[in-house]
């Protein structure tokens, strides 16, 4: 435990000092938020859908969690190509829990992220359906935050160089985000889409936490919570066993 | 302290480290040296856990690499060829971070990190963070952090890289006073062969990927019928310009994969 705790304050430390960082990468999700909000909100409204920010905000959330978790799997490729990684290798501590306070690390960055977002959908009018509704949605914030930094992970373990890893982020971030449901209802789609957005893992994450702020579900909390969890422990797995083999 | 036998690594077809053989005394300062793309970092990578050797063992203290990894990375303390330090954490954190993943207790652990950063004369900057170090300091760190836990054998590989000659004459007085006071066993590679001449105890002359001698400086000297120890080395390897390590291991790897070995 001491090996987690020290891995997932160092990661915490260094979020704290870097308000570049910060800012950086909230600027996405408030652009978003901002200018696609306010943009399709007249539209949205005249199509009889209600108010089109009370719709987005969840998924600008979902979205501000996924990429910055996915950023914490660049901080690794970052450490192991500058050295930093050799120094945590040669501790006498398993990997396995390298990899888990890392990880932690990771995901709690992505939820004050994510926390940081909702505090700016709020001021741009979203009001969730009730103040007892937010645990549940903190709990859909973790898991998406989990899952997707242990993705981060499990790609960075395999990566050497920075720039391929930001590549396969855009090749990733992006089309998981717009299959998610994050940006438009994913109701009547065509059929091949329709399933791909059930392929993403995302859509569950973006569900839940528009189910949990509005109460309307569309694939079900249970569903959903049962895909995050799955999916996380799976990519859990796979960025353990993957970071475990890191050769230096 | 560190027995060697048989060690060899290899990445494909291509043979890293091949039948390694040698022992290191307890209190020793053991110099290992090649040219660029010997084995060098290889073997250090081996003897400290980094790297799982092909065939060959390692015992460090009579444990072995492999099965008591753990317990042999409490006895070793290590500074890479490369920086390893972050950037973004001061001095002290750098130093209580590496103190606290080692379980080195609390009260001890402030003490000697006060101890140490004052040997290597940091402790006036040990809140200032590591990315505003020269090159200097930041060798001195990492020295300093692999003292920290108390290690029984510490590998030094290229400690002075790119140092000024002042620093990097402290370093190694510095360096002989621990071995000197603690019995600290140092295991080091360098290409600076006057520095080894001053420190070293024994040496082993690796060249693609084997053991080609081993002894004394003077030992060495002798064998080659030298006058300096560069000129022995220059004997033993040739004098042909090698390619640089750097290069050298990622395409061993990239080698390893396409071959699918």
């Amino acid at each position: 435990m001491n090996c987690i705790y020290l891995l997932w304050l160092l990661q915490v430390k260094r979020y704290i000092r870097s308000r570049a960082r910060i800012f950086a990468s909230l600027g996405q999700p408030l652009l978003i938020l901002f200018i696609l909000g306010f943009g399709v909100e007249p539209i949205f409204k005249k199509a009889g859908q209600g108010s089109y920010i009370q719709f987005l905000s969840p998924g600008v959330v979902g979205m501000a969690l996924l990429s910055t978790s996915v950023l914490s799997g660049l901080r690794l490729v970052w450490d192991r190509q500058f050295g930093v990684l050799k120094a945590t290798f040669v501790a006498p501590e398993p990997r396995i829990l390298v990899m888990f306070g890392r990880t932690l690390g990771g995901a709690t960055i992505a939820l004050v992220q994510g926390l940081i977002t909702m505090v700016a959908c709020l001021v741009a009018g979203f009001r969730p359906a009730g103040i007892d509704r937010l645990p549940i949605a903190l709990i859909f914030m973790l898991l998406i935050a989990l899952m997707f930094t242990a993705m981060g992970t499990a790609i960075a373990s395999n990566l050497k160089d920075l720039q391929s890893f930001q590549l396969i982020m855009n090749f990733l971030v992006a089309p998981i985000s717009l299959l998610s449901g994050a940006l438009y209802p994913l109701t009547d789609l065509p059929l091949l889409l329709k399933w791909i957005t059930r392929l993403d893992p995302l859509s569950y994450g973006v569900d839940g936490l528009r189910g949990a702020l509005s109460g309307t579900y569309r694939f079900g909390p249970w569903l959903d919570l049962a895909v995050l969890s799955i999916c996380t422990l799976i990519l859990l797995g796979i960025g353990g066993y993957l970071f475990s083999r890191i050769e230096l | 302290m560190i027995a060697v036998s048989h060690l060899t690594k290899t990445f494909g077809s291509l043979v890293a480290v091949q039948d390694v053989s040698f022992r290191v005394g307890k209190g020793e300062i053991f110099a290992f040296l090649g040219p660029n793309g010997a084995g060098k970092t290889t073997t250090v990578k081996m003897l400290t856990t980094l790297l799982r050797p092909t065939s060959g063992r390692v015992q460090i203290d009579g444990l072995d690499t492999i099965r008591h990894a753990r317990e042999v990375r409490r006895k070793v303390g290590i500074v890479f060829q490369d920086t390893s330090l972050d950037g973004e954490l001061t001095a002290y954190e750098t130093m209580d971070f590496h103190g606290s993943l080692y379980r080195v207790p609390r009260n001890f652990r402030a003490a000697r990190i006060k101890c140490l950063l004052n040997l290597f004369e940091l402790w006036e900057r040990r809140d200032n963070q590591v990315n505003q170090f020269s090159g200097g300091m930041q060798r001195r760190l990492e020295i300093a952090r692999c003292l920290l836990h108390g290690p029984e054998i510490i590998f030094l590989d290229e400690p002075t890289l790119g140092l000024d000659p002042q620093t990097r004459h402290r370093l190694w007085t510095q360096v002989i006073e621990l071995n000197q006071q603690e019995r600290v066993t140092v295991f080091l590679t360098t290409h600076y062969l006057d520095e080894v001449e001053r420190v070293a105890d024994r040496i082993a002359v690796i060249d693609h990927g084997k053991i080609i001698a081993q002894g004394s400086p003077a030992e060495l000297e002798e064998q080659t019928a030298s006058d300096t120890l560069e000129e022995a080395f220059l004997e033993l390897t040739g004098s042909s310009i090698r390619e640089e390590r750097s290069s050298f291991l990622p395409r061993m790897r990239k080698m390893a994969k396409i071959t699918g070995r």
